[in-house]
């Protein structure tokens, strides 16, 4: 018994599946690079994380 | 039957696509229209994108159409089976199966479509899949085969990129996205029924109702003058809007002075003329079309690069 992986079916396949595979890879790396460019340009976030955050406190009015 | 047979028993497939021949599902030289004018379209927009943000737009607007040309070669699959000009396409020609057409218009579209909202918004990832329905339902499965008029309503889907374009960069439609899209929506019956002229045997082979099966040729010659007249004003008038200039008016004037003496040598030309040199002038207005395109968004985009460095525009 011989398996032969050159074969000229698997060599058209191997095309095929390395344009899917290349197309996927260029696919998540655009993905990345959009978020990177969203994050980056959206406005400042701050989450609550149970820690007091002076800056987050609205400032109170001084009285002259 | 052994591995070894049942393997060598694989060798008689017929045919195992390639990746090449699902891209051209996407109809690539459509595709390159498309990405050109969606292109003007958001640069030309007074709000700035970033160039990744830009990138993708473009990219998935292109991937939009290309979803839309699978789709229509898996509902056209039989008349471009008859068409000589369509006929080596890859379902036709049996090398892609219409079910796999099916799936990849499918998916791809709706990739876009979602891909498109994620890097813009909601309205442009909105224009776009009406875009998509508009080419395959309204164009390919309803008016192509059914109209002379297929040509004039189905021209709307072509038109709509540098609207898409437009709408991603700004959020909105405004009257200069709209003179785009009119520009190529009156562009389109000329460009097309001037290639119908000289390929009349490949639509009337194909039962589809174009302009020259069902009226003949010379009331299509004065389709094609109407149309190129029409044509005029709308780009005359883009070219006095916050995306023209000096030099987008004077690239109008010029372009639309040939394209009218073009649609008019046309008018005036029988089929004895015609057969005599072999639709010379036909062709030449075919390819003048092209041309005529090209260069009038090209010169959208010089006049927005003329403007970024204070020269250019109004």
């Amino acid at each position: 018994m011989s398996f032969r992986p050159e074969h000229e079916l698997h060599k058209r396949r191997f095309s095929r599946n390395l344009g899917v595979g290349l197309t996927l890879a260029a696919f998540v790396a655009l993905v990345f690079a959009l978020t990177v460019v969203k994050v980056k340009r959206g406005d400042p976030m701050q989450g609550y994380d149970h820690v007091v955050q002076p800056s987050s406190v609205p400032k109170e009015e001084v009285q002259p | 039957m052994s591995e070894t047979s049942a393997y060598q028993g694989a060798t008689a497939t017929p045919y195992e696509p390639g990746f090449g021949d699902y891209v051209q599902l996407l109809k690539p030289r459509v595709m390159s229209l498309v990405v050109f004018t969606a292109l003007v379209g958001l640069l030309v927009a007074p709000v700035s994108l970033h160039p990744v943000e830009v990138f993708s737009a473009i990219l998935f607007i292109a991937l939009g159409a290309g979803a839309s040309g699978a789709l229509n070669m898996w509902w056209d699959a039989d008349i471009d089976r008859v068409m000589k000009r369509t006929a080596k396409r890859p379902v036709p020609a049996g090398r892609v199966q219409a079910g796999e057409a099916l799936a990849v218009g499918l998916g791809l579209s709706g990739i876009s479509v979602v891909m498109l909202g994620l890097a813009t918004n909601v309205a442009a990832a909105g224009l776009l899949a009406f875009t998509i329905f508009f080419y395959v339902v309204v164009y390919s499965m309803w008016l192509k085969r059914s109209t002379p008029q297929n040509i004039v309503i189905g021209g709307a889907a072509g038109a709509f990129p540098p609207m898409i374009g437009w709408v991603a960069a700004t959020g909105s439609v405004s009257v200069e996205a709209f003179l785009m899209f009119a520009l190529i929506f009156m562009w389109t019956p000329p460009h097309f029924w001037a290639l119908a002229l000289f390929m009349k045997e490949d639509y009337h082979a194909a039962g589809v109702p174009m302009l020259t099966v069902t009226h003949g040729r010379k009331a299509t010659r004065a389709h094609i003058l109407a149309y190129t007249i029409l044509l005029v004003p709308v780009a005359l008038g883009a070219a006095v809007t916050q995306i023209g200039g000096p030099l987008t008016l004077a690239v109008a004037v010029v372009l639309n002075a040939g394209f009218v003496l073009g649609a008019v040598r046309l008018w005036r030309r029988d089929e004895v003329m015609a057969e005599a040199d072999n639709y010379a002038a036909e062709k030449a207005f075919f390819r003048f079309s092209l041309l005529y395109l090209f260069l009038h968004f090209a010169a959208f985009l010089a006049e927005a690069a003329l403007k970024s460095v204070g020269l250019g525009g109004w």
